[in-house]
């Protein structure tokens, strides 16, 4: 699903450049449930946001589903997050001014589901996740799990093949933690690859593969 | 692109930010209302002066008799011209290019009565011709004819306003009676309305000038020459007008520089004159309007700017959920047209709205009348304001497009 070969990325804040990826190689396959550790700083959200095509890198090669990711324009790098990706984030990142069945149904706007039959499907995804009476609630009257969940059925509402999730449970406490595991696992279990960016080791165990990140470099990867 | 999704957006950014949306919004509409009131103003002063002109053929030229006030060939100055039928008939065959034209000999006020009722108006001998040089707008009867004059006949055509004083009561009808003008018999043969809001216009009498030559003078002078240029240009019509003074000037023997023996009104020339002033006022309007509006505009790009970085985290969240650039300027540019545009709409009802107070409840004026905005000035500013607002919107909706999703959505 996923095939990285030897990525680099440097930031360059004026005179100093700080070389973040230092040539990963990756190799995911699909259906796989992964998950990346690192110290704050070691790269690995640098390489999640070039893995969610959000981030450009500098040299080596990506491909995603057999598609060569290099220089997309912005509109074909929104069409394949769009039809590709899901995103899920520590802090939610949920419109505040839209209610939950909104949120989830954002990613349908986008690709010009028309306005009652998105919301009808925002509907299904929210009782998968068992929100549906909170389906008309603004995110700021939900809790951090009630939150997440929201935001995991905003990032499956438009059938990506992979879900990329940076510490999702960095926010939540231990058994909304393990809740929110729970229904990424079921997620990978349906088939979509799951990558999460954790520094949580115990969320770690719970993926089948831990990808261990040092500055820039790739230096351990375990079977759990 | 104007799906419900969007305006619920506008909507609640809107309500949440009250106080920030009305100023915006007020600068804009503010100027909007300025310029209806400034373009509004400018159609009243407009309407007021053309309703001056009104009553007479625009391309008329009067020339009446006067003093001279240059000496010539010997003799002194303030010689009185004195016009003669001759000097009619001298224009009639010697000039080329008018439609009509008819001599007119002015004998001021005259009692005239019918029966018991009696009034002073203003008796105008003329032509058949001064019914077009004049417009005069016939309700019953006909104008003037050539054998009215060719036969002398006694006929009048009145005023409506003569008629009113002279026939009162509703079924008594002018049309064939016999009014008494100092004394002397006229049949009515017709009744017109004049457009002129002047009411002496109305309270004319209208008779052959033979005739009037005959019964109240004696004579065979004239007060004044007029005809209508036709379809000359201006060039053309100024050729005849210069042409018409060489021939009184030799007739009189007077100085043809000499601007007093003879007065020129060439009406053309006035309206081509008000013309061109009210197009300068209407440009200086639209001048000020617009750097009004553009104060507004500045205002709402400034908000919007505010309101991307606001939102800077959102159209974050947009993008990695698969927002093209596009739809991100469209977002902004949407919301910064609809806040200009229902704004700018707000102030043109108003500035329409006082207008309309304005001009149902003032006090008639020479010189101000209707001040309206017309529809085609309406149709202009909505057109403006939606430039406008897509102006406003642009540059902030440029930078949303430009937000980086990875820094948006870093957690801080």
């Amino acid at each position: 699903m996923i095939k990285i070969n030897q990525i680099h990325k440097s930031y360059i804040t004026g005179q100093n450049s700080l070389h973040v990826l230092k040539g990963i190689d990756l190799e995911i396959e699909a259906g796989e449930m992964i998950s990346i550790m690192g110290a704050s700083g070691s790269g690995k959200s640098t390489l999640l946001n070039i893995l969610g095509i959000l981030d450009s890198y500098d040299s080596g090669e990506y491909s995603l589903d057999g598609l060569k990711i290099n220089r997309l324009s912005e509109r074909k790098a929104a069409r394949l997050r769009n039809k590709m990706l899901g995103f899920v984030f520590q802090s939610f990142n949920l419109v505040s001014f839209k209610n939950a069945m909104e949120n989830v149904a954002l990613p349908l706007y986008y690709q010009d589901v028309p306005r009652k039959k998105r919301n009808l499907i925002a509907m299904e995804y929210l009782e998968r996740m068992g929100l549906t009476e909170w389906a008309h609630h603004l995110p700021n009257e939900l809790s951090g799990g009630q939150k997440q969940r929201v935001a995991i059925a905003r990032a499956l509402i438009g059938k990506p093949k992979v879900i990329l999730a940076d510490e999702p449970t960095g926010a939540l406490d231990s058994v909304t933690s393990s809740e929110v595991m729970d229904i990424l696992q079921e997620v990978n279990a349906t088939g979509i690859t799951v990558i999460i960016v954790t520094h949580e080791h115990d969320i770690a165990m719970r993926t089948r593969k831990t990808i261990r990140i040092t500055d820039g470099n790739i230096t351990e990867i375990i079977i759990n | 692109m104007f799906e419900i999704d969007k305006w619920q957006e506008i909507y609640s950014t809107v309500r949440k930010n009250k106080l920030r949306t009305f100023l915006t919004g007020f600068s804009v509409a503010w100027g909007i209302f300025m310029l209806i009131l400034l373009l509004g103003s400018g159609s009243g002063l407009e309407n007021g002066v053309k309703e001056q002109f009104k009553g007479g053929a625009t391309n008329g030229v009067w020339i009446s008799s006067g003093q001279t006030s240059l000496k010539f060939k010997g003799l002194k100055t303030g010689r009185q011209i004195k016009f003669t039928n001759e000097d009619y008939k001298s224009i009639k065959t010697t000039v080329e290019g008018y439609d009509h034209i008819s001599a007119r000999l002015f004998l001021g006020n005259k009692l005239i009565s019918y029966k018991n009722e009696y009034g002073s108006f203003f008796l105008s001998p003329c032509h058949p011709d001064y019914g077009f040089i004049k417009e005069v707008d016939m309700i019953q009867g006909r104008f003037l004819n050539t054998m009215d004059i060719n036969e002398f006949r006694k006929v009048a055509i009145i005023g409506e306003k003569v008629k009113a004083t002279l026939f009162k009561g509703v079924d008594t009808i002018a049309m064939g009676n016999y009014i008494k003008i100092n004394g002397v018999l006229f049949q009515v043969v017709g009744v017109f309305r004049d457009y002129s809001r002047n009411d002496d216009e109305q309270k004319r009498v209208y008779i052959p000038i033979s005739t009037a030559q005959r019964v109240f003078q004696g004579e065979n002078v004239i007060n004044q020459i007029s005809y209508t240029t036709g379809n000359a240009t201006e060039q053309e019509a100024d050729l005849m007008i210069k042409k018409s003074k060489a021939i009184l000037a030799k007739m009189h023997t007077f100085d043809v520089e000499d601007n007093r023996a003879i007065n020129v009104w060439n009406k053309n020339e006035e309206v081509r004159k008000f013309k061109a002033l009210f197009a300068g006022i209407r440009l200086f309007i639209w001048i000020i309007g617009i750097g009004t509006i553009i104060a507004g505009i500045v205002g709402v790009s400034n908000i919007m700017m505010i309101v991307v970085k606001e939102r800077t985290k959102e159209i974050g969240i947009r993008k990695s959920l698969g927002a093209t650039p596009w739809s991100i300027v469209a977002l902004i540019m949407q919301e910064a047209i609809v806040i200009t545009a229902f704004a700018g709409y707000i102030g043109l009802v108003l500035g329409v709205g006082l207008l309309e107070i304005v001009s149902k409840n003032m006090p008639p004026s020479d010189f101000f009348l209707n001040p309206s905005a017309d529809f085609s000035v309406a149709v202009s500013a909505t057109i403006l304001l939606i430039i406008a607002g897509a102006i406003a919107g642009f540059f902030p909706a440029m930078k949303a497009a430009r937000v980086n999703p990875v820094e948006a959505l870093r957690d801080e």
